[in-house]
């Protein structure tokens, strides 16, 4: 891989399924303004500006496009949730994607730029956005230039700037960028951030940032892949969108499946029909597990979500049903784990990922995280003692009190619980770290019984010769 | 030569004026100070804070917060490998041990001849590649011991000096508005009504109106 900064991963392939925000990838130059000219470009901004804002804000609506962050919440519900004549009203896009196993948005930025400020245009024109940032992961440098030079040729085409198209609407799209931090992408970190703060989360309420956003305006914060449906949406109406998936959730989604399977790649989905097997094991997803192995455990919605047993394979990638069954969606990436795994280790991974990235806001996830990780290290490296699992869920129950989801399991007799759980924190990052840790403890509590380290309590005679009698040996 | 230069200046006003209000840039200029510099100095922090009206405390705060600052030289290229998920599943823990011993330092050192900083990173956001890494934010993609070495040749050769500038510099395109096509930045408390464009019908967002 040496020297090719920019390969083809594998998983573009669709076949006859329909493709929504990815149908320009297979050029090797779909990143470029002609290109996007020459494959319906900025049709979907022309035919949004052909009505008035209210109706294309119903489209949306009516389409039922939801978020494609991590909440699916849709996204025609949050425009409307600015307070009556308060103005100006901000647009934020969040392209700070870091979840562990997730990366669409990197793809959507360097691959099809201006397919996302043709989104932000629609959006801004609909909601009656005054200015919009695109905010993108300091870590991505190639992104960041195509989007620079997408930005660069839609303003000398019109496309963005003063009286667009001709038009009465004028809008500003201004390239941000960040500086590696994980919690960013919450957003009302990422206001903080955009606002030139430590990015640390503000609590809700009162800070929605519908309400109360970035200088406390009204603001909406949507995702790269929200704001990639858009053109597509106003090009082909509402009826086909909706045509496509389920009725609770129309159109498709991208995911991106890791680990151990043949052909991890990422994928763009029929919302809700397609199962965790069909993206696991089908011919034209990810293939089967590598040669030789078997499944054991999957993480069904990147590195936040509970994980899966192979059990849960024929659940649909849907909400609901997802979350019934003990995890969430978030933002669309599965990774998967084969038998050669170590369970304890794994988590070690993801736990101590976001101890790492706890802004240090919230006590219960900079001081928990912290722990739950040492703990687990501790384990991992065969120092651990059977008190250890109690300590862990303590410290869990201190993040997280109450019921906490995990999956159904015949082999442990565990039936599911649902998703989600309540929280201590302001944000998402220290449940997080717990997740992996009751996961892996709640579904294979044989793999740290195995790293326990055997103690023994050796009789001491000459003190409490009754106690050494009694508690001798245990 | 700590402070932003002159010509860094006129770029730092221009980044400002994109925004409603100028502490929006205060992250984008630490990124042009370390462009400068290869890593963000006192005098630089300093100076942001003139330029967006912050103390120079709370630039560093800002500054601290983010893990792409560093406060002291580094070497022209860093090397962050990633251990998250995905890629530890594929052996990301081998590599970095592999790269310590090729390049005879530690995670968070730098070679003597002061060329490659080694880092281990959190998810970078191409799992389906794992193991990855990055030389200054540029991707090495299904990185094996081999790669590593041969892109340790390559940089030390500077066979790599077209594709991956020094540390410091992200994206080697910047954005430019062109000022007869701006808007300008949207004060908050210059607005007070719905823009231009959504005064085209007086029932508001949010409520359809015949077409």
């Amino acid at each position: 891989m040496n020297g090719s900064s920019y390969p083809h991963a594998p998983g573009f392939y669709t076949g006859d399924r329909p493709v929504i925000v990815t149908s320009r990838f297979q050029y090797s130059d779909s990143y470029t303004l002609d290109r996007y000219l020459a494959t319906g470009g900025y049709e979907g901004l022309r035919a949004a500006l052909a009505k008035p804002a209210a109706d294309v804000h119903a489209m949306v609506k009516d389409a039922t496009v939801l978020g494609r962050g991590g909440a699916g919440f849709p996204a025609g519900v949050k425009w409307g949730l600015t307070p009556q004549a308060v103005w100006p009203r901000y647009l934020v896009v969040n392209g700070d994607e870091s979840e562990p196993g997730t990366y669409k948005d990197r793809l959507l930025m360097e691959r099809d730029p201006h397919q996302v400020i043709e989104g932000c245009l629609i959006a801004s024109y609909a909601a009656g956005l005054s200015q919009c940032f695109l905010y993108i992961r300091g870590e991505m440098a190639v992104a960041q230039e195509r989007v620079a030079t997408a930005l660069n040729e839609a303003y000398a085409a019109g496309y963005i700037g003063k009286n667009i198209l001709g038009t009465d609407f004028s809008l500003d799209v201004v390239l941000h960028w960040g500086a590696g931090a994980y919690v960013v992408g919450e957003e009302t970190a990422l206001i903080e951030s955009l606002e030139g703060n430590r990015g640390e989360p503000r609590p809700k309420p009162p800070f929605f940032p519908a309400a109360v956003g970035l200088y406390r305006m009204p603001t909406i914060v949507n995702n790269v892949e929200t704001m990639s449906n858009l053109p597509w949406l106003m090009t082909h109406g509402v009826e086909a969108y909706t045509a496509v998936g389920t009725a609770t959730s129309p159109g498709t989604r991208m995911v991106a499946v890791s680990g151990h399977v043949r052909r991890p790649g990422v994928f763009e989905i029929i919302n809700g029909s397609t199962t965790f097997r069909d993206l696991i094991y089908g011919e034209d997803f990810s293939g089967g597990i590598r040669e030789g192995h078997e499944l054991k455990a999957f993480v069904p919605g990147g590195g936040s979500a509970p994980w899966f047993l192979p059990e849960q394979l024929d659940l649909p990638f849907e909400a609901k049903p997802v979350g019934a069954a003990g995890s969430m969606l978030g933002s669309g990436a599965i990774i998967v784990m084969d038998e050669t795994t170590d369970i304890p280790a794994a988590a070690l991974t993801l736990c101590s990922f976001y101890a790492h990235e706890s802004c240090g806001k919230c006590t219960p996830c900079r001081e928990g995280g912290t722990w739950l990780s040492r703990i687990l290290q501790r384990i991992v490296d065969g120092h651990g003692t059977r008190a250890d699992f109690g300590l862990l869920l303590e410290v869990g129950e201190s993040i997280c009190p109450g019921h906490f989801p995990h999956a159904a399991s015949t082999r442990l007799g565990l039936a599911a619980s649902p998703w989600p759980y309540k929280m201590t924190t302001i944000c998402f990052v220290g449940p997080s770290a717990y997740v992996p840790v009751h996961s892996a403890l709640t579904l294979f509590p044989d793999e740290f019984e195995a790293k326990l380290v055997e103690r023994k309590l050796i009789p001491v005679t000459g003190i409490n010769t009754a106690g050494a009698a009694a508690g001798g040996g245990q | 030569m700590a402070r932003l230069s002159d010509a860094n200046v006129t770029l730092a006003r221009e980044i400002i004026a994109r925004y409603p209000k100028s502490r929006s840039a205060t992250i984008p200029l630490l990124h042009l100070a370390q462009q400068q510099d290869g890593y963000v100095t006192e005098e630089a922090m300093v100076h942001i804070g003139e330029l967006v009206g912050f103390s120079s405390a709370e630039v560093l705060g800002t500054a601290t917060f983010y893990e792409m600052f560093k406060f002291e030289p580094v070497g022209k290229y860093m090397i962050n490998i990633c251990r998250t998920m995905s890629c530890a599943l594929l052996g990301a823990e081998d590599l970095i041990h592999h790269a310590e011993r090729s390049l005879g330092v530690s995670v968070g050192g730098t070679t003597a001849d002061g060329l490659i900083t080694l880092n281990h990173a959190e998810c970078q956001a191409a799992c389906t590649e794992a193991p990855v890494l990055q030389v200054n934010y540029r991707y090495r993609f299904r990185v094996t011991n081999d790669d590593f070495d041969r892109l340790v040749e390559d940089l030390r050769a500077g066979r790599l000096d077209g594709e991956i500038p020094p540390h410091g510099t992200v994206a080697r395109v910047r954005q430019s508005i062109p000022a007869d096509r701006a808007v300008g930045a949207v004060a908050p408390d210059e607005v007070t009504s719905a823009p231009l464009w959504m005064h085209v019908d007086s029932t508001g967002p949010g409520e359809k109106t015949a077409k």
